[in-house]
Parts: C-alpha cells; sequence; structure tokens
C-alpha cells in the first residue's frame, strides 16, 4: 500500500483538472453541441477556472476544505446540470474526508465513492443512460478493485483513468435517457456523451499528478 | 455572425444594464443578475421568482412586475442560473408568505432549484414551493427522459399565478393554481432556422433551406424530426393537433391560445400561423377565450414559432385578465 496522499496533491490534481478541461473546452462543446446546447465545454472551463482562482487567494490546508471549495465554487458558478452534478460530486468528496489532516490511498477512494453516490443523488442516473456516471462508477470501481488487491495508489488510478475512458467510449452507442439529449431520443445515438468525456478527462487528470 | 453585441462575453451583463436603465419600475442586482420589483418584498404578499438560461427575453425578465414576477435569476447564455442567485432573489422577495419558485423543466434548472430551495430553507427558514412546467407535447413522458420540457405554458403560468399572489392568496393556494395552469396547458414548436450563440459564433445546428425541424424546445438543441418546409397550414397542423389530442381538448372547451415567435420570425408571420391555428381549433370546436401572439419565450434569433393551448376555467380567465405591468406583457393598468 502506498503512502498517504497530501493535500498538495490533491491540488495538483484539480489544477490539471482545470487545465485539461481548458484544453479541451472547445472538444467538449462541440460533443454538447450534438446532443445538448453546445456548452459544456465553456460552462466547466469558466468553473474550473474560478476554482484555481479561489485556490490561489487561499490555500485550503486539508483534503475536506479543498473539495469542499472547489465544489462550493462549481455550484456557485456553472449553472446548467453541470454545476450541481460535479460541485455535488466535489462536495461529497470534501464531506467523506471531513477534518481529517490526514489522507490515506483508501480515504482517497472512499471519497471518489461517495462523490460518486453525489451525483447519483442529484442526478439519479442510472447505469447505460448515457451520463457521466457511465465514467465515473467504472472508475470508482476499478480503484477499489485495484486498492484491494494491495496496489499502489498510482497503479489503482492508471486502472480508473483506463475505466473511464473505456466508460466514455462505450457511451457513443448509447441512446440518451436523461438530461436534454434525452429529448433526442434515437437521434441520440452515436454520439459520445459529453459529461462522461469529462469524467474521463478528471481521471486523466488523476494519472498525471504526483499521487 | 453578425449581432448587436459588443463582445460575446457582455451579452448578459450589457442587456441587464439596458433593462434597468429602460424600465424604473425595476432593479438589478447586477453581481447575482436578479431582475427584481423596485418594491419587491410586499409584507405578506406571496413572492414569485422563476429564471433559467439567457436567450429567451422577455422570459423571465420582462415579465417581472406588477401582477407578475418579483423577480427572475438571469442565467449565462442558455444556461440555468445558479442556486447562489435563486436563494438571493428568495431573500429579496419573502415577506414572510413564502416564495414560490418556477422552473421549467431542464435537468439543470431543476437541480439548481432543488438545491436553491435546499439552501435557503436551511438558511433563512423562508417557505419554499417549486412548480415545475412540463407542457412539451414533443417529448414523451416516460422514465426514458428527462420529462417534458418546460416551454409556452411558463409564460401563462407566470400570470395567472402572479395575479393570484397579487390578490394576497396564500403560498399552497398560489402553487394550487400554478399546478392548474401547467397540468392544462400543452405545447409544441417547429424551428425553420437554427439559432446563434453569441460565444459560439455560428449556427448550433445546420439546416437546409428546405428543411424545418419539428418539436424543437428553446435552446437551439435538435428537435424529434428533420422535415420538408411545408405552408402554414401544414405546419399548424403539425403543431396543433398533437396538442389537441394530448390533453385532450375537446369540443366545447375554452383556451387561451398562445402563438408564441422563437425570436428571428416577424410578427406577421405569427398573424399568419394564429390564422391557421384559429381554423383548426374552430373546426374542432375549441373556443379561444383569450389569445397571445408574439415573441415572448425565445431561442435567441431562431426563426420559428410554438403554440401553446391553455385549457381555462373562469377563474383562470379572471386571473389571466387582471391587471399586470411589465416590460413584456401590460393591461388593465
Amino acid at each position: 500500500m502506498s503512502e498517504n496522499v497530501t493535500t498538495a496533491v490533491l491540488e495538483e490534481w484539480v489544477r490539471k483538472f482545470a487545465a485539461l478541461v481548458a484544453d479541451n473546452r472547445d472538444h467538449l462543446t462541440e460533443l454538447d453541441a450534438a446532443i445538448g446546447d453546445a456548452d459544456h465545454g465553456s460552462n466547466m472551463d469558466r468553473g474550473m477556472k474560478a476554482a484555481v482562482a479561489a485556490l490561489n487567494e487561499t490555500e485550503p490546508t486539508t483534503a475536506g476544505a479543498l473539495f469542499t471549495k472547489v465544489g462550493m465554487t462549481l455550484v456557485s458558478t456553472v449553472g446548467g446540470a453541470s454545476g450541481p452534478l460535479f460541485g455535488t460530486f466535489f462536495l461529497r468528496m470534501g464531506t467523506s474526508f471531513g477534518d481529517s489532516g490526514t489522507t490515506t490511498p483508501l480515504d482517497f477512494a472512499a471519497a471518489l465513492r461517495s462523490g460518486l453516490g453525489g451525483v447519483v443523488a442529484r442526478g439519479k442516473a442510472e447505469p447505460g443512460d448515457k451520463t457521466m456516471y457511465d465514467a465515473l462508477a467504472p472508475a470508482v470501481e476499478a480503484l477499489d478493485s485495484a486498492l484491494s488487491q494491495q496496489s499502489q495508489l498510482a497503479t489503482g488510478l492508471k486502472a480508473a483513468r483506463d475505466a473511464a475512458a473505456a466508460g466514455r467510449d462505450a457511451t457513443t452507442p448509447m441512446l440518451a435517457r436523461k438530461g436534454r439529449a434525452s429529448y433526442l431520443g434515437e437521434r441520440s445515438v452515436g454520439h459520445q456523451d459529453p459529461g462522461a468525456t469529462t469524467v474521463a478527462l478528471l481521471l486523466e487528470a488523476a494519472t498525471e499528478s504526483a499521487f | 455572425m453578425k449581432k448587436l453585441i459588443n463582445d460575446p462575453n457582455d451579452v448578459v451583463v450589457e442587456a441587464l444594464l439596458g433593462i434597468e436603465a429602460a424600465h424604473p419600475d425595476l432593479q438589478v442586482d447586477h453581481p447575482n443578475k436578479i431582475i427584481h420589483r423596485a418594491d419587491a418584498r410586499k409584507k405578506d404578499k406571496v413572492g414569485l421568482i422563476s429564471g433559467g438560461g439567457s436567450g429567451h427575453e422577455p422570459l423571465h425578465g420582462g415579465f417581472v412586475g406588477l401582477g407578475m414576477l418579483d423577480a427572475a435569476c438571469a442565467g449565462e447564455m442558455f444556461t440555468s442560473p445558479v442556486p447562489d442567485q435563486m436563494v438571493a432573489a428568495t431573500k429579496l422577495v419573502d415577506g414572510g408568505a413564502g416564495v414560490l419558485h418556477i422552473v421549467k423543466n431542464y435537468t439543470g434548472d431543476v437541480m439548481n432549484f432543488e438545491m436553491a430551495a435546499e439552501i435557503a430553507a436551511a438558511e433563512t427558514g423562508a417557505r419554499v414551493v417549486s412548480v415545475v412546467t412540463d407542457d412539451d407535447v414533443a417529448v414523451q413522458d416516460s422514465t426514458w427522459t428527462a420529462g417534458r420540457r418546460g416551454v409556452g405554458v411558463t409564460v401563462l403560468l407566470e400570470k395567472i399565478a402572479g395575479a393570484a399572489a397579487e390578490q394576497g392568496r396564500d403560498l399552497d393556494q398560489v402553487a394550487e393554481i400554478a399546478r392548474t395552469v401547467n397540468a392544462n396547458g400543452r405545447s409544441m414548436g417547429v424551428a425553420l432556422t437554427s439559432c446563434t450563440v453569441p460565444a459560439a459564433g455560428k449556427p448550433t445546428f445546420e439546416i437546409g433551406e428546405g428543411e424545418m425541424e419539428l418539436g424543437v424546445g428553446i435552446h437551439g438543441e435538435p428537435g424529434r424530426e428533420r422535415l420538408p418546409l411545408v405552408p402554414a397550414k401544414e405546419i399548424a397542423s403539425l403543431l396543433v393537433e398533437p396538442i389537441l389530442a394530448d390533453l385532450p381538448f375537446n369540443s366545447g372547451d375554452a383556451v387561451i391560445a398562445f402563438v408564441n415567435g422563437l425570436g428571428g420570425t416577424p410578427l406577421i408571420e405569427l398573424y399568419v400561423m394564429y390564422n391557421e391555428v384559429n381554423k383548426i381549433l374552430t373546426g374542432h370546436g375549441v373556443q379561444i377565450a383569450r389569445s397571445l401572439v408574439g415573441p415572448y419565450i425565445t431561442s435567441l434569433d431562431m426563426a420559428g414559432s410554438s403554440v401553446t393551448l391553455l385549457k381555462v376555467n373562469d377563474e383562470l380567465l379572471s386571473l389571466w385578465d387582471a391587471p399586470v405591468k411589465t416590460p413584456a406583457l401590460r393591461w388593465g393598468i
């Protein structure tokens, strides 16, 4: 089992995620234009830029404070469905870490699962609905499974990244049953889900950070 | 893209400045992007707030004023406002009688208003009741979709519930009237062109000269079906018949007939549509008690129209006829 995770590494993860969202802003918006309303990239970029600005202002000293701040900022700046969903995801991670000053790999995995629970509670998505859930749930499973086999956290995150990417790709043939894409019925088939794509970026950012 | 703007990123902020300058009865909380009545927070009057993405003007800010909304939260273009805005608006209008949140059934709007109601209740103890509109018959209401979209009926609901609140009815009564309006209203829309979101700079979807998109919402999201463009009388039939069959509206029913423009269609074409709608309704024995024709819930510069029918009784009609003084609707004053 790997060493404890520092708050600095968790913050690095958030910043890397913000950078990846900025790099993929237009791509995310194009995916959304096909089955939604063409604003996912710009909304998430606005939110993550605001989150980074908030972190630049005051550096959180605990994991709980870090993710609560990121979640609150997303809820307050993103709007649409992405604001409450990604906001709730980070808020629940923050709650899961609590006031604890140390974060073990198992704490991290538990927080990620807690974030997934928040997404389900807020969005009521089920497997196969063609949403961010379809990338996030496999990632959470992959990390839990890797850690239960005594893998290092970094190894588990690579498995989670691969699972999220596979989950993202699997959304393409799905028929959307949640959000604006669901209004398209059959016409939603053949398009990759933007929210699942953003989740894949989140896990990619984790593997690029020094966990 | 040709638009009367300065910078795509400043459209919402500058429009709010313009609304405030043009309408002395209204004030704008600029940091929170809330348009509210200058006399908001009337003691013992139920407060009505709504909100949504920008780009649907005059919805919702143009419906703030006497006899309608107390405050409206403006989101980014086509993006729901955030809970902070709705919480601030709730505090602003709560005169002790509680606050009604009027929410169009779009996933983002519903989630953000849900979070706002939770936060407002926790922070202030304000009593908040939410009514969600979902009148778009183009969407099948099933567990397989996010449910029907809230579109044209929202305008009629804000007017009628606003009148009920102005008369001093309590929160439960105002909410009940709002639910009655939603339950008895149905809509469907058609797009002839896409809209162009300023920040995107190009049309949201491609559509040929000879095509139309049937069953669209109000965000440039694709509709249910791409069809060859047909004359107005056939378009009216494609919109009205599914509406009539859905509620259903029957011979002898009285309705408010609302022919809406989506932003890029001139009023004269809306009257051509209204003429066709009138003929179809007359043919079915449905009596038009009141009408509303014009661009009231729009999708930026999209050409197209939606039709909303609301089955009314004497009570709803008298609330419709009650005085209203807002930038977009004004009568009886």
